[in-house]
């Protein structure tokens, strides 16, 4: 098979993995909050009086969504304003390049790899396509000529700023532990075990940066508790002016970004594609017992396994997002500089610590 | 001579240039941003016209009268008791109270009192309607600070609330329950125990909603410090209710002037310490739990109704008893009831003279005894016909109930025609509104929502 074939069928795959689940993520979150908030939730689109459980929203929606009028306001920036939604979208969606979705999988003479390119820069690639992701919103926000799009692209870009600081700082221990920026390479060494039994799992290691950066991560993805710069009940958000597909790139965005968090955690903090004691001829139970397994059954197993982490991380933000009130800009700003920061700055200090000791 | 003072603005800023300088940069720094009537947290029915330095708000301008539906002029051109229904649009959250204000200004006013059952029965909705009014504006703060599953646990309580009121009422906000002298009909079977069953649920959720809100961290420091006023300035604005209470002031008009049925039932009036939102939520947080506290004290207090009775009435059709009143049939109508559409439930004989005050000048007869003799016929029919119905003698009145957002008061002139002379409402919510002004200066543009949220603003009672 050749390279561009075969990177470009993973990046297929890939492409249809996270866009399905974002795609999905939007129903998810209806019935989630609806289970959360006993009601019934998204469920009057049918075709031929067939509901699906109201899957076909998704579609109803969508449908909605590019027949609707696309509205630039008159003196909007036409160029930045349509450029906005597209930058976010493409920023959200290209970390998915690096992001192993499975370990090399052998399908008859040849391997699969499951992500599109691996490199030691992987990790800075990830955190740089991440801040880029503030021209998106902060386009949106300035070519709209419409002030509550403009305080919400304030906030936004005030609060990336800030968060990308913590969250860039809460991985450094990470890589003093792992010793590589390449994320393969960091799903792998999870695959080890402490003490003989404890997966090595970033979660493990570094339990205090796991939080931060699940903190910071869904601050960096703009939802509930915080959601400051879109705020719907107070400044509407950046996206104000935003119709038709734009504005519904902008909502599909917000989604991947939640598979984006969901997937970074995975692979950073909970072993990725590994599962405890699974090696690669099969599982090897702390006791001595040994139970082998087909290498491709080990793959699929392992891809399985990624799935079902990516998946609980999404369900477990839309959990957050409906539990919890909103952060008022200040309180968010404290928590990021003088909460946040600091312990991560400390989290580093005390893995250096112990690393020199050991 | 004044006004000839006063200079052009563009005479003073050339004399001093340096405050006109100063008066540039400010300017510069500061956004005026216009939030309302079209915004989501303003219900389309009020405007906010700010100036914000970064994000704080340094100056707030209320614009209000989206919802002004000339509640007062209309009251004069509808009769007294034309008026009922006008009085449900006040504050549509809880509409009872104000149907049993405008009713006791009515009855001050002819002095009439109602019938202890109808007190009982008053003071018990009223309750309900508070708690159902506290439930949405807690509910819907909460929302607009995005916890939506506290609000639709509140939304899920107020739903039992409403089906007790419809229960009642037979509608679910424009009621029309009150009646000058007591109230439309008596409660239906099996009211106490339903209602019993549901105050659980309610507390079930109230304390959900506890443990959602109350001591989290984000939803905390939302609310604490926000939104201060004191309570002199409270005082000064002549607000009332759980805006005043959350500033320390226990004013409450159930313990300052009891009127229905309160000084026969034990509550607290619960007081915050710093007038914030925080307290204000706390305050209405455990206002509906003495509310529920009243209502449960009054099933007890209150003498069973007459559902209980152990003869069921005999009944005869509305047609049938035309027919033998007509016919001078008379001993076939005694201790007889009219059958009655089961819409009107509770408005039998034996349950009306309980429920309205004996009151030939105010209150209607019972149908049975409108079909059954002229008497009543004929006061039925000078009760409805135009330009007749309640005349009360010529004077004024006043009469205030706490209403859910504070004083509610209806101050009634008569010139002893059939239609008011006046009606004027004080409505609770408008020296509130008036004081955001001075509220909101200094927080930020997200602590206008958490603290409108607190207001509990009613267009339809702020600009009737």
């Amino acid at each position: 098979m050749s390279e561009i074939a075969h990177a470009l069928i993973v990046t297929g795959y890939i492409l249809s993995v996270v866009l399905t689940l974002a795609a999905l993520l939007t129903w998810m979150e209806r019935k989630q909050s609806a289970l959360m908030q006993d009601r019934i939730g998204a469920n009057r689109a049918s075709i031929l009086g067939f509901r699906a459980i109201g899957l076909f929203h998704i579609i109803a929606d969508s449908l909605k969504m590019f027949l609707k009028e696309d509205f630039v306001p008159a003196r909007g920036v036409r160029l930045f304003h349509t450029l906005a939604p597209f930058i976010s979208a493409f920023c959200a969606l290209a970390i998915f390049a690096c992001i192993p979705f499975g370990p090399s999988l052998p399908l008859g003479d040849t391997t699969v790899n499951l992500w599109i390119f691996d490199s030691d820069i992987s990790l800075l690639y990830v955190l740089a396509l991440g801040s880029l992701g503030i021209y998106g919103i902060f386009f949106a926000g300035w070519s709209s000529h419409n002030k509550f799009a403009y305080l919400g692209a304030m906030r936004g870009a005030a609060q990336m700023l800030s968060y990308e600081i913590a969250l860039g700082i809460s991985l450094i221990g990470l890589i003093m532990v792992y010793g590589s920026l390449s994320l393969n390479d960091i799903v792998h060494y999870q695959g080890r075990q402490l003490f003989g039994f404890l997966p090595a799992w970033g979660v493990f290691l570094q339990p205090l940066a796991c939080l931060i950066f699940l903190t910071a991560g869904i601050a960096e993805s703009k939802r509930n508790p915080f959601d400051m710069p879109e705020g719907e009940s107070e400044i509407i958000g950046y996206f104000t002016e935003y119709s038709s597909m734009k504005f519904g790139l902008f909502f599909l965005a917000d989604f991947i970004e939640v598979v984006v968090v969901a997937a970074l955690v995975t692979v950073l903090f909970f072993g990725g594609w590994q599962v405890p004691y699974l090696q690669a001829d099969g599982f090897q139970l702390p006791g001595g017992t040994h139970w082998e397994l087909a290498p491709l059954a080990v793959g699929l197993i392992q891809v399985g396994a990624f799935c079902a982490k990516l998946f609980f991380f999404c369900w477990l933000q839309l959990t957050i997002r409906w539990t919890l009130p909103r952060f008022r800009y200040d309180q968010l700003m404290r928590l990021g500089w003088q909460f946040l920061l600091p312990l991560s700055i400390a989290n580093i200090l005390v893995t250096g610590i112990i690393l020199v000791c050991r | 001579m004044a006004d000839d003072m006063k200079q052009d603005p563009e005479v003073e800023r050339r004399d001093n240039p340096a405050a006109a300088a100063a008066e540039d940069d400010d300017d510069a720094r500061r956004m005026v941003i216009n939030i309302g009537p079209s915004h989501p947290a303003m219900h389309g029915i009020i405007r906010i016209v700010t100036e914000l330095e970064g994000e704080t708000v340094r100056k707030a301008e209320i614009e209000i009268g989206y919802l002004h539906r000339a509640f007062e002029k209309s009251a004069e051109h509808v009769g007294w008791n034309g008026v009922m229904p006008y009085t449900d649009r006040l504050n549509y959250v809880s509409p009872l109270i104000n149907n049993f204000g405008y009713c006791m200004a009515v009855e001050k006013l002819m002095g009439i009192r109602p019938p202890e059952r109808a007190e009982y029965i008053r003071t018990i909705m009223a309750e309900l309607s508070r708690v159902g009014d506290h439930l949405t504006c807690v509910g819907a703060s909460a929302m607009e600070l995005n916890a939506f599953t506290a609000f639709l646990y509140f939304m899920a309580a107020r739903e039992l609330i409403y089906e007790l009121v419809e229960d009642v009422t037979g509608a679910r906000i424009t009621i029309a329950y009150g009646r000058v002298g007591g109230v439309r009909s008596d409660l239906p079977e099996g009211f106490i125990p339903k209602a019993l069953g549901f105050f659980k649920t309610i507390r079930k959720n109230i304390a959900e909603v506890h443990g959602l809100l109350t001591r989290n961290r984000i939803f905390y420091d939302r609310m604490r410090d926000t939104g201060v006023i004191h309570a002199a300035d409270a005082l000064d604005y002549g607000i009332m209710g759980p805006f005043l209470r959350g500033t320390g002031v226990a004013h409450d008009l159930r313990k300052a002037e009891p009127y229905h049925m309160y000084s026969r039932v034990e509550f607290v009036v619960p007081t915050g310490t710093r007038g914030d939102n925080y307290d204000r939520y706390l305050v209405r947080m455990e206002e509906m739990e003495q509310s529920l506290r009243i209502c449960e004290q009054c099933f007890k207090q209150m003498a069973p109704g007459t559902h209980q009775a152990d003869i069921p009435p005999e009944y005869l059709d509305a047609n049938q008893m035309v027919d033998a009143a007509k016919h001078a049939r008379t001993e076939c109508l005694i201790d007889r009831e009219a059958r009655l559409s089961p819409n009107m439930e509770g408005q039998e004989h034996r349950h009306k003279r309980q429920v309205i005050a004996d009151d030939k000048t105010a209150a209607m007869p019972s149908l049975g005894k409108t079909y059954s003799n002229i008497e009543s016929l004929m006061n039925h029919f000078m009760l409805v016909m135009n330009c007749h119905g309640i005349r009360p003698p010529a004077g004024e009145a006043y009469a205030a109930v706490e209403g859910a957002n504070g004083e509610l008061g209806f101050y009634a002139v008569s010139d002893g025609t059939g239609y008011p002379h006046r009606v004027r409402v004080h409505p609770p919510c408008f020296p509130i509104v008036a004081s955001l002004e001075q509220v909101l200066v200094g927080g930020m543009v997200a602590d206008i929502i958490a603290t409108f949220g607190s207001v509990n603003m009613i267009g339809g009672e702020l600009d009737r």
